[in-house]
C-alpha cells in the first residue's frame, strides 16, 4: 500500500477554486474581494510555519488532540465486521468542529477581523464558534434556523454561555440552508470589519478547501494510527457521515491515495449526492437537491447537523470519479445504530456519525471480514434529549423522524 | 478617464437608457418580483410604464436569495408559495407590451438549471432585454455571457463599493445595459438616509466608463433618488415598492409611489 503525505486526489483545487467542475466563487460582488483576500490570506497563513505550529498547539493544549482510534471489540464479534472508531468525540466541544474553528478564528485573529459571524445547524458548529471567540476575545454571533433552536435548546444555551448571540432564522425551511442565507447577508452587510467562520467544506472558494485542510489531521492521524494498529495496513474502507461533508472530507483525506474504499453516508432526505443534480447555492458548484426550475428543496433527516440540501463540491467531485461512494440510510436505522452503539462500546454517538455506523449495519454481509474506520465525529449529548422524546412517541419528537 | 467606443453597437437596453440619459432624463428603474401579488402582479408591468419608469427589472423569485433583505424575501416566498416559476412569469411577461426594456433579475441557479442558453433564449421569447444574476461574479461568468450574447441578451454587472479600481474597470468593461452600482456594503432593503457610499461609488463609475451608471441598494424615496442622481445616471428602486404592495398595499399605491420617484427625478 502506497501512502503518500500530499494527498494528490485530494490536492489544491484549481486557480478558479474548482475540484474538477464542481466550487467556484458564486457570490455577490460585495463579498468577491473579501473571498480574494480571504484565499490569499488562508494561502499565507498556510504557508507560514509559525501559524501551523500556533494552530496544532492549540489543537493539541485546548482541543485536546490528538483524538484515539477505538477498537469495537464487542460490536465487531456482533457484525462480523471489524470496526475501528476515529474518536473526534473526544475533542472539546465534543466534536471534529473544534479543528475548523480553531484554524479560522486564528486566522480572523492575523487579519485583524475583530467580529465572527456563523451559521450552524445542529449547534455543534455554532458551539464550537462561540467557543473559539470566547477563547481569542472577538465578538461572536451565530445564525441558526428558527427549527433547530427548538430541537437543540441546550446547544443554544451553551452559546450563549460562552458569550455568543444566536440570532434566529425565520424565513424558508427555518434550518441550516437558512441560517447559511443568513450568515451571509450579516456578511454581505459587514464584510470590512467581519470574519464569515463556514462550518463546513461549502460556500465560496476558499471555504471549501481551507476548512478541508483545517481538518486533515483527522485523516493524518487516523492513518498512523491504523497503520500502528493493523501492522502498516490502512482500514480496508473508510466510513464518515456527510452533510455538507467536513468531518468527511477531514478524514478521506489522510486516506484517498490509499487503496482504502471511501465511503460517505448521507441521509436519505438529504443525499445530496445520491440524489441531487448539479446547482449553484452558497457560493459554490456541486450536487443540490432543487426542483425542475432550480429552487431549492428542504432536506429532511432526524439529525440536525446534516439537514441540508447540498454537499460539499470536492465530495461531488470524489463522486464523480468514483474515488468515493455515497451511500444513503433512513432516520429509523440511525436511531438503532445510535442505540447498538452505546449498548455495546459504551459510546453513545451523535445522530449524525450515528448514519456512518447505521450503514456499516446495513452493508454488514458486504463488509464481512473487512476492516472499517469510522469517523465517530461528534458525541450523542446534544441527541439524548431528542432520542429520549421519539422513544417516547412524542409528537412533536416523531415529526422530526422520516422513518 | 472615460472610454468611448463609436464602434459598438449597444443593446436594446443600453441604446434605450443611453439616449434618454443623453436627452437630459435621469433614469428611473423600478423592481418587481415576477408573480407577487400574484393576480394582479402584470398590472405593474404597463403601470410602471405610464407613471414614468424608463425600464423594469422584473425578479423571477429564487428561494434562497442571499443578496435580498426582508421584504423583497417576503414577496419571493408568497410568490413561490402561489406557484411562480421562471417559466410561467416570463410567458405573463411575454403578453405585455409596455414600451419599455424589462429586466429579469434572479440568482444564478434559476439560469444555470434551465441551461445557459435556454434561458437566454427564454429571457429573448418573453421579449426581457438583459439579465442581472447579483450571484454570478465577473470570474465565473464566461459560459452565461456568451450565451446571452449570441442571443442578444446584455448582462448588467453589479459594482459595489468594496470592488477595487481594478475590478472595477473590468466590471465596467464587461457590462452591458447599464452598470449596476451597489449603494451600500448590505442586501437590499430600505433605509433611513441614503448613504455615503451610493455617491462615492457613483462617482467612482462615473470616471471610468460612459455606459449609463444606475444605483440601487438603499434607495428609498423620490429625495434619496434625486440626491443619489446628481452623480449618477439613475436609480433603481426596489423594496420601497414591494413594501407598498405588502401589508394590505395594493398594486395602485405601488404604481403612485413610481409617479413620485419620476416626478422626483424630474424636478431635480
Amino acid at each position: 500500500m502506497t501512502i503518500t503525505n500530499s494527498s494528490s486526489v485530494m490536492g489544491d483545487p484549481d486557480t478558479s477554486g474548482r475540484f474538477g467542475q464542481f466550487g467556484g466563487r458564486y457570490v455577490p460582488e460585495t463579498l468577491m474581494p473579501a473571498c480574494l483576500e480571504l484565499e490569499q490570506a488562508f494561502k499565507n497563513a498556510w504557508a507560514d510555519p509559525s501559524f501551523v505550529k500556533e494552530f496544532h498547539e492549540l489543537l493539541n493544549g485546548y482541543g485536546g488532540r490528538p483524538s484515539p482510534v477505538t477498537e469495537c471489540h464487542r460490536l465487531s464479534e456482533q457484525l462480523g465486521v471489524r470496526i475501528l472508531l476515529k474518536r473526534e468525540d473526544l475533542n472539546h466541544t465534543g466534536s471534529h468542529k473544534i479543528n475548523n474553528v480553531m484554524g479560522q478564528t486564528l486566522l480572523a485573529k492575523r487579519m485583524g477581523k475583530t467580529r465572527i459571524v456563523a451559521e450552524t445547524g445542529a449547534g455543534q458548529h455554532g458551539v464550537a464558534t462561540a467557543t473559539a471567540a470566547a477563547f481569542f476575545g472577538q465578538e461572536c454571533v451565530v445564525y441558526m434556523g428558527e427549527v433547530d433552536i427548538e430541537r437543540q435548546k441546550l446547544n443554544v444555551f451553551r452559546m450563549e454561555l460562552l458569550g455568543a448571540e444566536v440570532r434566529p432564522a425565520l424565513s424558508g425551511s427555518r434550518t441550516l440552508k437558512d441560517a447559511v442565507n443568513e450568515a451571509m447577508r450579516d456578511w454581505v452587510s459587514t464584510v470590512e470589519s467581519t470574519f464569515y467562520c463556514l462550518g463546513s467544506v461549502m460556500g465560496p472558494h476558499p471555504y471549501p478547501w481551507m476548512v478541508r485542510e483545517f481538518h486533515r489531521v483527522i485523516g493524518n492521524e487516523a492513518n498512523a494510527q491504523c497503520k500502528e494498529l493493523l501492522g502498516g495496513d490502512v482500514p480496508d474502507v473508510v466510513v464518515a457521515c456527510v452533510g455538507g461533508g467536513s468531518n468527511a472530507a477531514g478524514i478521506f483525506s489522510g486516506f484517498a491515495d490509499t487503496d482504502a474504499e471511501l465511503v460517505g453516508v448521507e441521509p436519505a432526505g438529504g443525499a445530496a449526492v445520491g440524489s441531487g443534480i448539479p446547482g449553484v447555492v452558497h457560493g459554490s458548484k456541486s450536487y443540490l437537491m432543487q426542483d425542475e426550475a432550480g429552487q431549492v428543496q428542504e432536506a429532511h433527516s432526524v439529525s440536525a447537523g446534516l439537514d441540508y440540501p447540498g454537499v460539499g463540491p470536492e465530495h461531488a467531485h470524489l463522486a464523480d470519479i468514483g474515488r468515493a461512494r455515497y451511500e444513503a440510510v433512513n432516520d429509523t436505522q440511525v436511531l438503532e445504530a445510535f442505540e447498538m452503539l452505546a449498548r455495546t462500546e459504551g459510546i453513545i454517538p451523535a445522530l449524525e456519525p450515528a448514519h456512518g455506523l447505521a450503514w456499516i449495519i446495513a452493508a454488514a454481509k458486504e463488509l464481512a471480514g473487512k476492516t472499517v474506520l469510522l469517523n465517530m465525529s461528534g458525541r450523542g449529548d446534544k441527541d439524548v434529549a431528542q432520542v429520549q422524546a421519539i422513544k417516547a412517541g412524542d409528537p412533536v419528537a416523531l415529526k422530526t423522524m422520516r422513518p | 478617464m472615460t472610454t468611448t467606443d463609436t464602434t459598438q453597437t449597444y443593446g436594446t437596453l443600453e441604446t434605450h437608457l443611453r439616449s434618454r440619459r443623453d436627452a437630459g432624463q435621469k433614469l428611473l428603474l423600478p423592481y418587481i418580483t415576477g408573480g407577487f401579488p400574484a393576480e394582479e402582479w402584470t398590472q405593474l408591468i404597463d403601470g410602471s410604464a405610464h407613471a414614468g419608469a424608463d425600464a423594469l427589472e422584473i425578479g423571477l423569485p429564487f428561494s434562497d436569495p442571499v443578496m435580498d433583505g426582508p421584504t423583497i424575501q417576503e414577496s419571493s416566498t408568497l410568490a413561490l408559495s402561489q406557484g411562480a416559476t421562471p417559466q410561467s412569469i416570463l410567458d405573463q411577461v411575454a403578453m405585455a407590451k409596455p414600451g419599455i426594456p424589462l429586466i429579469a433579475m434572479t440568482y444564478y441557479n434559476i439560469c444555470f438549471r434551465m441551461g445557459h442558453r435556454r434561458f437566454a433564449n427564454a429571457l429573448k421569447t418573453a421579449g426581457v432585454s438583459a439579465a442581472i444574476l447579483p450571484d454570478l461574479s465577473l470570474e465565473e461568468m464566461a459560459p452565461w455571457r456568451e450565451s446571452a450574447a449570441s442571443e442578444k441578451v446584455e448582462t448588467v454587472m453589479l459594482a459595489a463599493p468594496t470592488s477595487g479600481d481594478a475590478r472595477l474597470q473590468k466590471i465596467v468593461e464587461a457590462a452591458s445595459g447599464f452598470v449596476y452600482g451597489v449603494g451600500l456594503v448590505g442586501i437590499t432593503g430600505e433605509r433611513q438616509e441614503l448613504a455615503e457610499s451610493a455617491l462615492t461609488i457613483a462617482k467612482r463609475l462615473k470616471a471610468i466608463t460612459d455606459k449609463p451608471v444606475l444605483i440601487g441598494v438603499g434607495v428609498s424615496n423620490p429625495q434619496q433618488a434625486r440626491e443619489v442622481c446628481e452623480v449618477a445616471d439613475g436609480v433603481i428602486v426596489g423594496s420601497a415598492v414591494i413594501r407598498r404592495l405588502l401589508d394590505g398595499g395594493s398594486v395602485e399605491k405601488a404604481i403612485d409611489f413610481i409617479g413620485e420617484l419620476r416626478n422626483g427625478l424630474d424636478k431635480g
